[in-house]
């Protein structure tokens, strides 16, 4: 028998509220399976098992708050008989030597990663004590939101249909199992605005809507992110002596390939600047490791692959940088829809595990808010973040001294001074200004 | 469009619905149809990338990007979308 325990959520998050078990006792699962869905701060994310196994038992249950660390369920081994009689007591969490704990959290991070990725972020916390029967006080209107919908639902769909105040309780299910997904409830609000008088969407559906439906738990997740942002956040202005620097790129190129590459694409697979901008930022950095990974007890920890978070803000206001995997690998074909999807899932409140942990530098792109530049504060525990503002005509000379008008960007580099110094990250933005004059490279 | 052609509620429905599953916090009634929409509703290059694709695919239209030019405001959308339908 073996335990599944809560693995860690990102640096700055250290407990989670169990949403949804995806599986029961008895079900077989595999490695990689999404099996739960877990709250946190920022987001409710999708929680993988890193074994094949059968579900023995499920010891947390939905509403649940618990720490980074805690027992979920407990798994058979494919072949293993179930021998004793299973925990049942669910409110029970056995303590474990840390050992057990740490190898559990190492063994996970590297299985399930596509590149071997050292297990990111502060090394596994210690397990938790155990938790007295008290455990801790549910949140109430998760667990009536979650116990009224023993219904399947993707987390992105009852994301959604919180933000848009719809009741799922009506909604049809396509997907697996009667799952209902995000288009199922993109098409129960589409037929309820239909429907409805021009007010809002919200206002139109029936009676549950009374207490505004997203009015609280909404309100309770900006004021968590808030918290998340602001801890992360001072931390970094705490522990991190920022230098900054600032590179003006033209952009001519850019924007030439890309409008020739648009026009002959249909609107679905065309590519956005920001995909450009960040293929050539990971491009570049394969030259200057130094600003790609973590600075963790006291030591830089070069990440093995450009896994870049990508700064998405809410339109309820705060941001989150999930991670984008590989960037420096994918065709500006690939990387684009994942980009898009990752900016719908972020938004829809849906991420997987792996984006909440793995980001190994981040980049900002306030561009299209009419900034001229943005000067980052790095998230621990990376050592970097580069900015890119609004690209726009500007006076500029060219190779010839003459003056022209040229479209241009400014890009900028926020880095950590205890790991890189400012001549090597001035090489890597004259790196990411060459990047973006070869688009056809890209 | 093979169908009926959209009367301009009708439009205009089409139009904000599909901005709305963007940009869920927009309040039709506050929005100036002169004015220039990205001014108005919080939407970066993705989400009007959304919305275009949005509304290509309910109105079975095609949006060449060398046509985003023109679209500034909600007027010259629904002026641009009614030329493309009829």
């Amino acid at each position: 028998m073996s335990e599944f325990r809560l693995p860690s959520l990102g640096a700055d998050m250290d407990e989670g509220t169990l949403l949804q078990w995806l599986v029961q006792p008895g079900d077989t699962v595999h490695k990689g399976q999404v099996v739960a869905v877990v709250d946190t701060a920022k987001a409710a994310i999708d929680i993988e098992i890193w074994q094949d196994g059968t579900v023995q038992a499920l010891q947390v249950q939905p509403g649940e708050k618990v720490p980074v660390g805690t027992v979920l369920a407990t798994l058979l081994a494919p072949g293993e008989a179930a021998g004793a009689a299973p925990p049942i007591q669910a409110a029970q969490v056995a303590p474990v030597p840390p050992e057990m704990a740490r190898a559990q959290a190492a063994a996970s991070g590297a299985a399930g990663e596509a590149a071997p990725i050292p297990a990111q972020g502060p090394p596994p916390p210690p397990p938790p004590p155990p938790t007295s029967a008290a455990g801790p006080a549910p949140l109430p209107t998760l667990q009536a939101a979650v116990s009224g919908l023993r219904l399947r639902v993707s987390p992105a769909a009852r994301r959604q249909a919180e933000a848009l105040g719809l009741e799922l309780q009506g909604v049809a299910g396509s997907g697996p199992g009667g799952a209902i997904t995000l288009a199922d409830v993109a098409l129960a609000a589409a037929s309820a605005s239909a429907s409805a008088s021009p007010v809002r969407p919200a206002a139109s559906a029936a009676a549950p809507v009374a207490g505004p439906t997203a009015g609280t738990p909404a309100t309770d997740r900006q004021a968590e992110i808030r918290r998340a942002i602001a801890s992360a956040m001072s931390r970094s202005k705490r522990e991190i002596p920022h230098y900054y620097l600032l590179e003006t790129i033209p952009m001519a190129r850019a924007q030439q390939w890309l409008a020739e590459a648009n026009a002959g694409r249909p609107i679905t697979t065309r590519l956005l600047m920001a995909a450009l901008q960040l293929k050539a930022v990971a491009l570049a950095l394969r030259r200057y490791p130094e600003l790609n990974g973590f600075f963790i007890d006291g030591q830089f920890q070069p990440a093995p692959a450009a896994h870049i978070g990508v700064a998405i803000s809410l339109r309820q206001g705060g941001l989150i940088a999930p991670a984008l995997h590989n960037v420096d690998q994918l065709p500006l074909d690939a990387l684009m829809p994942a980009l898009a999807d990752l900016v719908q899932r972020t938004r829809a409140g849906s991420l997987r595990r792996t984006e909440m942990v793995d980001a190994s530098i981040t980049v900002t792109n306030l561009g299209d808010q009419g900034v001229e530049a943005v000067l980052g504060v790095i998230h621990p525990p990376q050592v970097a973040l580069v900015g890119f503002g609004r690209i726009a005509p500007r006076p500029w000379v060219d190779a010839a001294g003459g003056l022209c008008v040229m479209p241009t960007v400014t890009a900028s580099l926020a880095a950590d001074h205890r790991v890189s110094d400012g001549h090597r990250g001035g090489l890597f933005l004259a790196e990411l200004h060459e990047q973006l004059q070869h688009p056809e490279e890209l | 469009m093979a169908n009926a052609p959209l009367n301009d509620a009708d439009l205009r429905a089409t139009v904000i619905a599909t901005l709305q599953s963007i940009a869920p916090e927009v309040e039709p009634a506050l929005l100036r149809d002169s004015r220039p929409l990205r001014l108005q509703v919080d939407l970066d290059s993705m989400d009007w990338l959304n919305f275009l694709i949005g509304l290509s695919e309910r109105l079975k239209v095609a949006i060449p990007e060398s046509d985003y030019g023109q679209l500034v405001t909600l007027k010259d959308l629904m002026d641009y979308l009614k030329a493309r339908l009829a």
